[in-house]
């Protein structure tokens, strides 16, 4: 009997990452407390505000834009340990490592999952607590926006810290610490663009150097998240 | 011809750091005093600032050895990642708290001189910020450390995080050209005549290198101490702690 050849069982580079993406997808919307979780915290730590500092109209519409920014920055970084953390205990990341697929790819398509459960969520969370605080239905819109953009450059840095904060004691607090300095030009640019609009001035600026800042950050976050995930395996 | 890279191995290179320790040690504690004698004695009062200008003598130094050194530790974690060699990532482990320092010395002499000239003791201007992202980075680095009990994978994680953060170096450095800031631009560049008195300058540029020689002296004092304790079982250490 002639031996039939084997069949090359490899899928593509493409394929692996579209796995690897609607399986976390499943896992998510299969557990979604975390993600309810994290949708809950900005909003009651962004009715924590109005709360401290009286209820006086004009100074919540000013402060509106950036303390809806900290606020949605928080609680991107309070879900970012999970991005990693369930894989690394059940020893699915010690397989994704060993993937042909390069690392950096399967970590994209893992931030990508994780923004659309929770970024995602909180840009679209926004306006409404925009209204909470008396801003007008334009500058709700750009803040959505800028959330947009902003959101999935949180995912990818938090991923890095996520990856170089592997099983360390103390992640939660460890990670918000490594990663928050590395996030205030977001910060800066993205409640800058919502102060800006409510001012009548330009916002093209704003949201230039947010695109830009969100495509460099695809291809090397990525990567470093990948080096730091070696480091933390080895 | 000597051969530089007999001193990657931590053996041979603490004899080495050990008579830099004391060569830099002095040499910064005499430019120091040159330094400010011509500083806070010899430089006269500024037409504009007064006396408050005196401060530039420890600001300036400061801030420029806070950029270099974790310009040279990112290197160093560099090196340490791509060669797999110890006593690199030592060396990065080593520089960072005197950076950490000098970032904490620019920010609070900056806050020091910034109360008479501007009125404030601080401001949200561009540099300011970067400068505190900078010691923010700093602190992140020396937690990071030291929440990771491994030390390879401390170092290694580290590392990682020095190469992440490096990136906002040039934007601190650029930042008062980037931005209208109510920080001065830079009075000293390669290309361009200085804008200062040159006592001024002189009085700057040894303190300058008193600076760098106390973060080298420091630094290296901190490398020994590193190497005490990593390499407390190595043999060379027992024949060392015999002769002492």
């Amino acid at each position: 009997m002639s031996e039939k050849p084997l069949r090359n069982a490899s899928i593509g580079v493409w394929a692996s990452m579209r796995c690897l993406f609607i399986r976390d997808l499943k896992l998510v919307l299969r557990r979604r407390s975390d993600t309810a979780a994290a949708l809950a915290f900005f909003i009651i730590v962004a009715s924590l505000f109005p709360l401290g500092v009286g209820p006086q109209a004009a100074l919540l519409k000013q402060i509106g834009p950036g303390v809806l920014w900290v606020a949605a920055l928080l609680a991107a970084m309070l879900g970012m340990a999970r991005l990693f953390a369930d894989d690394f205990a059940d020893g699915t990341l010690e397989q994704l490592l060993l993937s042909p697929t390069p690392l950096a790819l399967l970590v994209l398509a893992k931030i990508c999952a994780h923004w659309l459960c929770s970024g995602l969520l909180l840009a679209l969370a926004s306006p409404l607590l925009a209204l909470q605080f008396g801003m007008t239905n334009q500058a709700a819109l750009i803040l959505a926006a800028s959330l947009l953009i902003g959101t999935p450059l949180l995912s990818l840095i938090g991923a890095i810290g996520a990856a170089l904060t592997l099983g360390v004691r103390g992640q939660g607090m460890l990670l918000s610490l490594l990663v928050l300095p590395l996030l205030i030009p977001v910060l800066i640019f993205g409640a800058g663009a919502v102060d800006a609009s409510m001012a009548g001035l330009g916002i093209s600026a704003h949201f230039s150097v947010l695109a830009a800042l969100l495509l460099l950050a695809l291809p090397t976050a990525p990567l470093a998240a990948a080096a730091a995930l070696r480091i933390a395996l080895e | 011809m000597i051969n530089w890279f007999k001193y990657a191995a931590p053996q041979r290179f603490y004899p080495l750091a050990g008579t830099l320790v004391r060569w830099c040690g002095w040499l910064a504690a005499l430019l120091t005093l040159v330094g400010l004698a011509i500083g806070l004695l010899i430089a006269p009062t500024d037409f504009q600032q007064g006396e408050a200008y005196r401060i530039i003598f420890i600001h300036v130094p400061a801030s420029w050895m806070s950029m270099v050194i974790f310009v040279a530790m990112a290197f160093w974690s560099a090196i340490g990642l791509a060669f797999n060699a110890r006593l690199a990532f030592m060396l990065a482990r080593a520089l960072a708290p005197t950076g950490a320092l000098m970032c904490f010395l620019a920010l609070w002499t900056g806050a020091l001189w910034g109360k008479p000239t501007w009125g404030a003791w601080w401001v949200w201007d561009a540099r300011l910020t970067s400068e505190l992202i900078l010691l923010f980075l700093y602190l992140g680095y020396l937690s990071l450390h030291a929440a990771i009990d491994d030390t390879r994978r401390a170092d290694r994680a580290a590392g990682v995080l020095a190469l992440v953060g490096v990136v906002n170096v040039p934007i601190i450095y650029f930042s008062v050209k980037w931005w209208n800031t109510l920080h001065q631009g830079a009075s000293v560049s390669v290309g361009a005549a200085p804008r200062m008195a040159s006592i001024m300058l002189l009085g700057m540029l040894i303190m300058a290198i008193a600076f760098w020689l106390y973060s080298i002296a420091v630094t290296l004092a901190r490398v020994r101490i590193l190497i005490r304790e990593r390499e407390a079982e190595a043999a060379w250490m027992e024949q060392l702690k015999e002769t002492a």
